[in-house]
């Protein structure tokens, strides 16, 4: 399969990166299922290991690499690590998720499937490609905030069924929770 | 018994419409006489936290939920806050069973982002500690699988040789369990030399230890019983389901990340990877049987090749990352200035991702790894091989009686602390 015959088969491609010995297609977040289906049953990988989410809001900005918290939530303007040797390349939209595939032969190929989105954008569900996305698009959608769309139980999987946010987020406070019953009530 | 074994049933049985849910037929839950239990959290067979919401028609399982996350703490999240040495404590401590499969993951995946050459006895004792924790998970399944069972003397036995190997790690390490061994680079400190002769014996004890463990089970009437046939996963069902390790083994599918994508110094050595095809518990345990026969073969291979390597060097020299040796300290003003930049401040980790997938005891173990160029990880996300095995307990579990729930949840191996992270 080379990076050409691929440009042409596999929908909505975008973009292909190669970067230590991994391969990466950045596909269209519209035509995620189908890029997917396509992956499965014409390349044969039928294996998803795994689902990664990230998010890159303040990517490349002072202070946000390993930023303190504080009760009040994020403070940006103390930096907890001494800056960047220099800007990382720019992110257009804040979520990538990326889809980490395997096909069980000769080699152990593996490909990363990446969509990008911005907050409140849904991403098409792959359960009904591999069914072990279930919980991979759960977690995500518990620690992230990424909607899938078309999953048949987009519930909370780590966290409490009443908890407000997304940990992972990077807008999300660390280092303090609001205590109950404290002096001041 | 074993004779009569049909082979794997057609057909899937991966519930629709939620794979990792086995619904109530509506019509039975009309009927009345369906009873919701909750089993767990808090129940000693569980390894952990789990709770399972089952719903039983008499004995008959004929709905089943599994709910995790009640050992959630926030590795992730903690890891992006610590610089990326720092951060090599947090990973074995999420599966604390297999606590240098984790550690190693992690620690392969910073130095293919440095783009970092490994000393050859760093790669050596690597695999050989992985392939002693491999053992050491194993036989916690089988003592805990057994004890479960009402097996309590296999118990006993399991951790005699267990002992053996947290004294082996202590020997080299320092610590028994968690040892943060591997850094960035290679090993944190040499082996020491008295590690060579314990470690024989212990190679030299073991295969005649499964033995003794297969003469207790192997042909027992009651450990057949509750095993053979039960917990069914069929090899198509096991891909789909994404499961990996002992489990898709047992299921039929010929796949091992050691031999089919091999790592550190896996192509080197001679090894057998065990597969079974029937899907069953039974099947199961003689994949870990085996697998510890074969991980014990593994090292002494590199038992012999690590002690061949006496006084070779255990750490990649790049004085960028790695610390400067002890003694450098008290006469080199470079190495002093090294040595406080690495401590206080870190490394830096060239910007890019990374996703690095390893055979731990309970399956592919992945870590994927987002570095924006500075000293602290942007974003870790571990591939959780227990979180993904019990998404196959509603397949596992369909039509199965309530007493086998512990045996079949149990052969999935899952450690709470992995699942839930």
């Amino acid at each position: 399969m080379s990076s050409r015959e691929l440009r042409q088969a596999l929908p909505g491609l975008l973009e292909v990166r190669e970067a230590h010995g991994e391969t990466t297609l950045v596909v269209e977040v519209g035509s995620l299922r189908e890029a997917c289906a396509y992956l499965r049953d014409e390349e044969g990988f039928a294996f998803l290991s795994d689902i990664s989410p990230t998010d890159y809001l303040g990517w490349g900005e002072a202070g946000v690499a390993g930023y303190w918290g504080s009760s009040a939530g994020r403070d940006a303007n103390v930096p907890g690590s001494w800056g960047l040797h220099r800007r990382p390349h720019h992110k257009a939209k804040r979520f990538s998720v990326s889809y980490h595939l395997l096909a069980l032969r000769q080699g152990a190929p593996r490909i990363r499937v990446q969509v990008w989105l911005d907050d409140g954008e849904a991403v098409p569900s792959v359960v009904s490609i591999w069914p072990t996305a279930d919980w991979h698009e759960r977690e995500a959608w518990d620690m992230m905030g990424i909607r899938f769309e078309g999953h048949p139980n987009l519930a909370r999987i780590l966290m409490d069924d009443d908890w407000e946010g997304h940990p992972l987020r990077k807008d999300y406070p660390i280092g303090g929770e609001p205590v109950r019953f404290s002096g001041e009530e | 018994m074993l004779a009569e074994r049909k082979l794997i049933y057609p057909g899937t049985r991966v519930p629709t419409p939620i794979p990792s849910v086995l619904q109530l037929d509506p019509e039975l839950r009309e009927a009345g006489d369906i009873l919701q239990i909750n089993f767990g959290p808090n129940h000693p067979s569980t390894h952990g936290v789990l709770r399972l919401v089952v719903d039983l028609d008499g004995e008959r399982v004929v709905g089943l939920n599994a709910i995790v996350g009640y050992l959630h703490t926030g590795f992730e999240k903690t890891m992006e806050q610590k610089t990326w040495w720092k951060a090599i404590t947090y990973p074995a401590r999420i599966d604390y069973v297999s606590f240098q499969y984790n550690e190693l993951v992690f620690v392969l995946a910073i130095e293919k982002l440095l783009g970092m050459e490994i000393p050859e006895k760093a790669t050596w004792m690597r695999m050989l500690l992985c392939e002693l924790n491999r053992i050491h998970s194993h036989l916690i399944w089988l003592a805990t699988a057994a004890l479960e069972l009402g097996a309590i003397s296999m118990f006993w036995y399991c951790f005699r040789e267990r002992d053996q190997i947290l004294d082996l790690f202590e020997l080299v390490t320092g610590a028994r369990m968690h040892t943060r061994y591997f850094q960035a680079g290679g090993l944190a400190e040499d082996v020491p030399r008295g590690f060579y002769g314990e470690c024989r014996t212990f190679v030299e004890r073991m295969p005649r230890a499964v033995d003794e463990y297969e003469a207790l089970v192997d042909r027992n009437q009651i450990w057949l019983a509750r095993t053979v046939g039960m917990g069914l996963l069929s090899a198509k069902d096991a891909i789909a389901l994404g499961q990996s390790g002992p489990v898709l083994r047992g299921s039929g599918v010929d796949w091992d990340l050691r031999r089919d994508a091999p790592y550190l110094a896996y192509d080197q050595v001679d090894f057998r990877v065990p597969v079974y095809e029937h899907g069953d518990t039974y099947d199961r345990y003689r994949v870990r049987m085996e697998e510890m026969r074969e991980s014990v073969r593994i090292v002494e291979q590199a038992l012999e090749r690590v002690e061949q390597m006496e006084g070779m060097p255990w750490i990649a020299d790049d004085r960028k990352v790695v610390l400067p040796p002890r003694h450098e300290l008290h006469t080199s003003m470079e190495s002093l200035i090294h040595h406080f930049k690495i401590v206080t401040e870190g490394y830096r980790v060239p910007e890019g991702e990374i996703y690095v997938g390893v055979e731990s005891p309970r399956g592919e173990l992945g870590c994927y790894l987002v570095s924006d160029g500075g000293p602290k990880p942007w974003r870790v996300k571990f591939r959780a091989p227990s979180f993904v095995a019990l998404q196959a307990t509603a397949t596992c579990m369909s039509d199965a009686l309530i007493a086998d729930l512990i045996a079949i949840v149990g052969s999935l191996d899952t450690v709470m602390g992995e699942t839930d992270r």
